[in-house]
């Protein structure tokens, strides 16, 4: 696989996260920290060339590797990634939670623009995933199914009931991503409902596992281009982030799940976003 | 209505690969044949019913037809937001099969009544609803579902119910089955409680009381036209159902029956809005809460007689 430069990751990520500050700040929404923690992510998946086929059109697009976001509240993340790459028309961003218009602050279901499944609560989309990874086993497709889970989510039930049987049916063919930047809705996850020994929970689970920094665009890659982990299990990533990376005064607060930045705060934001290039 | 199930349904995984099978580990001495027979097309999902109805979501997402089977409270219940958020709202084609609808598990207690499903399922939008009367229809549901591209709910009894078709009928969404259409009171009744509208218009016809009986399995959608041309025609209405008098069979037929300003009165026999503190068999539950033969024959006696004194 070819290994991309930092600086060509760089560039892409701090285009998805200029997006997602300056069409949250027209559109007033929340969650601006829990997107900017998906962004590294995001960048490795799409312009890394871990999710195959993606820019296929036609019966070949069939073939691509599946995406469920199923932190549903990190939408603006993945609209913003998927403008940046191409597969989502930009007038779709710019209309984000306008009137009459398609784009939810909750993930909507649009598979020909790779959004594949609508989630917006939690802990629905590690099921959705299974379903997906399970149907292209039993139809021996070779595409693979992956996640994005939030760490807050590790709190449902559904998502363990769902760690359970992926297990059980040796999907190897799905991968968990979780953002784990130890921030929830109202607290921080030690506080909350901490998930410690986490790594430790999913292995116990049968479930391949392995640990980097989610905002280390090379060990994101390294990691990713690597699975699955284990042939006949389900390989598990946890990256460890930091709610609101990228603006340092968003940075691991809870405040930032909320807010929305004044024009003031918009034009610093932008502006340390220009700086890290 | 289990066996009927399980037989239209291997038909169905037999002439279809793309038709999967999920149960929430509930099957015994009815679905091995489905596990034996059909590797790839039959999953269990073990005791997990939310983790069931997502993936049969992330199955159908992939092109898959599923038919997604529990026990009628915890495949309705438990998973309802799954069924909402992943079924319903990406307008899927999994069929949400609940077994053991009312009564059927009586004395296993209100935990495994399932009293409220029709409800809570009618609710949601362009979800089918549907509670066939025999086996004989069970498999035309089956064979219908097949096909059907949409959302389902699919209310099944459990065991030995008998069947009223004579020959086995074919089943359209929206369209009820006319049995007799002579008299003044028209009887609609879903599920097998259907044999209790048989028996209780054998009970009023001794009587001079003639009864129109109406299988009314397609609940939602229902059969609006027959409604409404019943209700200018009979005086009375009676809907029969093992679940809830709010927000079921009877409800559905009302407003259909309000929205037209109809001549008909209508009596809802079904399940109290309380959760009763006895429990017993099916027959004793039904007959507890008027919904045996004679207390139906009855109700509708009383109804004509004070319509008289009037």
């Amino acid at each position: 696989m070819k290994r991309r430069s930092l600086k060509f990751y760089k560039k892409e990520a701090a285009a998805i996260r200029k997006k997602i500050l300056i069409v949250s700040h027209r559109a007033k929404t929340p969650h601006i920290g829990s997107c900017l923690s998906l962004v590294e992510i995001l960048t490795v998946l799409y312009f890394g060339g871990i999710l195959k086929f993606l820019a296929k059109r036609g019966t070949g697009f069939e073939k691509r590797d599946r995406l469920i976001l199923s932190k549903g509240h990190g939408s603006l993340a993945l609209y913003s990634a998927l403008t940046e790459y191409g597969l989502l028309p930009p007038r779709f961003l710019n209309e984000y939670t306008k009137n009459g218009s398609f784009l939810p602050a909750h993930l909507t279901y649009k598979p020909s623009f790779g959004l594949e499944a609508a989630t917006g609560s939690l802990g629905h989309g590690l099921p959705l995933a299974l379903g997906m990874a399970l149907a292209a086993k039993y139809d021996k497709k070779s595409h693979r199914v992956f996640a994005i889970l939030s760490d807050g989510e590790c709190d449902e039930g559904s998502t363990w009931e769902a760690v359970l049987a992926a297990a059980q049916w040796g999907l190897d063919n799905l991968t968990v991503i979780v953002d784990y930047n130890k921030i929830q809705s109202f607290g921080r996850v030690k506080d909350v409902m901490d998930l410690e020994p986490f790594a430790k929970k999913w292995e116990s689970f049968r479930w391949s596992v392995k640990e980097v920094d989610g905002h280390d665009v090379a060990a994101l890659e390294k990691a990713l281009s690597t699975i699955p982990f284990r042939k006949g299990h389900p390989s598990v990533l946890i990256t460890h982030t930091v709610k609101g990376k990228g603006v340092s005064f968003m940075e691991d607060t809870i405040d930032w799940h909320y807010k929305n930045p004044t024009d003031d705060l918009l034009e610093q934001a932008i502006k340390e976003v220009n700086a890290s290039l | 209505m289990r066996i009927a199930f399980q037989r239209a349904l291997s038909r169905a995984l037999t002439k279809d690969k793309n038709i999967i099978f999920i149960t929430g580990d509930l099957g015994y001495s009815a679905f091995e044949p489905l596990r034996d027979n059909f590797p790839g097309q039959y999953l269990n999902a073990g005791v997990a019913e939310q983790n069931m109805i997502g993936v049969a979501a992330g199955m159908a997402l992939a092109g898959k037809t599923v038919f997604a089977y529990s026990i009628a409270t915890f495949a309705s219940m438990r998973a309802f937001e799954q069924v909402r958020n992943d079924v319903v709202y990406h307008n899927l084609p999994v069929r949400i099969v609940g077994v053991g609808g009312g009564f059927s598990y009586g004395h296993m207690g209100v935990t495994h009544w399932a009293l409220e499903d029709m409800a809570i399922m009618r609710a949601l939008p362009n979800m089918a609803v549907v509670v066939p009367i025999d086996p004989l229809e069970t498999e035309a549901v089956v064979d219908f579902a097949v096909r059907y591209r949409g959302p389902m709910y699919i209310r099944l009894g459990k065991a030995g119910e008998k069947n009223i078709f004579k020959k086995p009928p074919k089943f359209s969404l929206g369209k009820f089955s006319l049995f007799t259409n002579k008299g003044d009171v028209a009887i609609f009744g879903t599920g097998s409680l259907m044999q209790n509208a048989f028996a209780a218009a054998a009970i009023l016809y001794k009587k001079g009381i003639n009864c129109r009986l109406i299988g009314a399995s397609s609940v939602k959608p229902v059969d609006a036209a027959l409604i409404k041309k019943i209700g200018a025609e009979c005086r009375l209405i009676v809907s029969l159902e093992e679940h809830n008098v709010i927000g079921g069979l009877g409800s559905a037929i009302a407003e259909v029956l309000a929205e037209k300003g109809a001549y008909s009165t209508l009596m809802r026999l079904g399940a109290p809005d309380v959760y009763p503190a006895r429990i017993g068999s099916q027959d004793y539950l039904r007959d507890t809460y008027g919904l045996s033969p004679d207390k139906i024959a009855l109700s509708i006696t009383r109804f004509l007689k004070k319509k008289r004194g009037s």
